[in-house]
């Protein structure tokens, strides 16, 4: 009997792990091409995508002074298409003072409340995305290359073990669509692979911008799961994870999506 | 802080047919939705577009409550002269944006 139960363990394990595996690099494909023709044509074409309408806001952000230190983005970091070329490929990152990874939404935040002394921007407003797509712009063509903080491998962990956990009324984990189904569809729509290459990004069905972690809450929703809050570690983790397993594809920002 | 991104080629030979496109930023909220309290949002859209070359009306147009948020409009014109193309967006609230571009017309 112990040994049935060792076995039926250990075939566990295999089938996770076998779930588990990360879509191997050149069968990792975008949101973007499962799309129809013309929603590609609007991310393509740079005066049709609304996405640009909050890089063209950031970059004003950028250079607008904020805060009791008076200090706009621009004064430190000089022209956002030198300094932050490159650096939303490699976010979420591990910060030192607070111990644990931050997403970049949580850095710009970091930046104005510590360095420039103002207030910090609410999740999904007009001006951290503004913010967000107008850094993340600067990587774009870019492949997403996740930071190599050995400090990050227990959160990376974590997130990998959130998107293969079942939950919610429907029990389903992340992987269950993301890694096991991405070739069907559910009903008209197809189901993709998840890959955060264009976030911030411009879904049709929102008629507005949207971060990763609002796009990782409506999925809780759907699966009819209790969704964390905005800016929750286990929405960082999630992040964290989807990077890397989305490591070496090209940054889209700002996408559109049906 | 609103914006908008407009498309008009520099340059064109007379008599050839150009795109125009006009992407503004703008809710569009059409007026039907409620809050979670069951109040009215109220309605809050681009009432009508205008597009004029050197002065000229070129195309216009009426928008309403089912066109989404952020319009996007696409439409063509003979270039037949240099000089330059303006926007114009009027809507609820007051809303009133402009943008222009110059064309050059070989």
């Amino acid at each position: 009997m112990r040994r049935t139960s060792a076995i039926v363990a250990a075939l566990l394990i295999v089938a996770a792990q076998t779930y588990a595996a990360d879509i191997p690099q050149r069968q990792r494909r975008s949101g973007y091409s499962f799309m129809a023709p013309d929603t590609k044509a609007m991310q393509d074409d740079d005066t049709a995508n609304p996405g640009m309408l909050w890089v063209l806001d950031g970059e004003a952000l950028w250079n607008q002074r904020i805060g009791a230190a008076d200090k706009a983005c621009s004064d430190c970091h000089g022209d956002a298409k030198a300094s932050m070329k490159g650096v939303a490929a490699r976010y979420p990152a591990f910060d030192k003072a607070l111990g644990r990874p931050v997403d970049l939404e949580q850095r710009i935040n970091l930046c104005r409340t510590e360095r420039q002394q103002g207030t910090a921007l609410d999740y999904e407003s007009h001006d951290l995305l503004a913010l967000t797509a107008f850094i993340t712009h600067q990587s774009r063509g870019m492949p997403i290359a996740p930071a190599t903080d050995p400090q990050l491998a227990p959160f990376l962990e974590k997130g990998h073990e959130l998107f293969t956990q079942r939950q919610g009324q429907l029990n389903l984990a992340c992987a269950n669509c993301h890694d096991d189904n991405w070739d069907k569809h559910l009903a008209g729509s197809a189901i993709t692979q998840g890959q955060p290459t264009g976030y911030p990004m411009y879904r049709l069905e929102w008629q507005t911008l949207g971060s990763l972690q609002r796009r990782l809450r409506s999925c809780m929703t759907g699966i009819r799961a209790r969704a964390f809050s905005y800016g929750a570690p286990e929405l960082v983790e999630l992040e964290l994870y989807l990077m890397s397993r989305a490591a070496g594809m090209p940054i889209e920002t700002p996408a559109v999506r049906p | 802080m609103a914006s908008v991104l407009v498309n008009v080629p520099k340059r064109a030979k007379r008599g050839d047919i150009v795109e125009i496109r006009a992407l503004t930023s703008h809710i569009m909220e059409p007026g039907y939705r409620r809050t979670a309290a069951g109040e009215v949002i109220p309605r809050n859209i681009i009432t009508s577009f205008a597009c004029r070359y050197n002065g000229r009306e070129i195309f216009c147009a009426d928008l309403f409550p089912a066109i989404a948020a952020n319009p996007y409009l696409s439409f063509f014109t003979t270039a037949s002269e240099s000089g330059t193309i303006e926007f114009e967006w009027i809507g609820d609230n007051g809303f009133s944006q402009t943008a222009s571009a110059a064309i050059t017309v070989e």
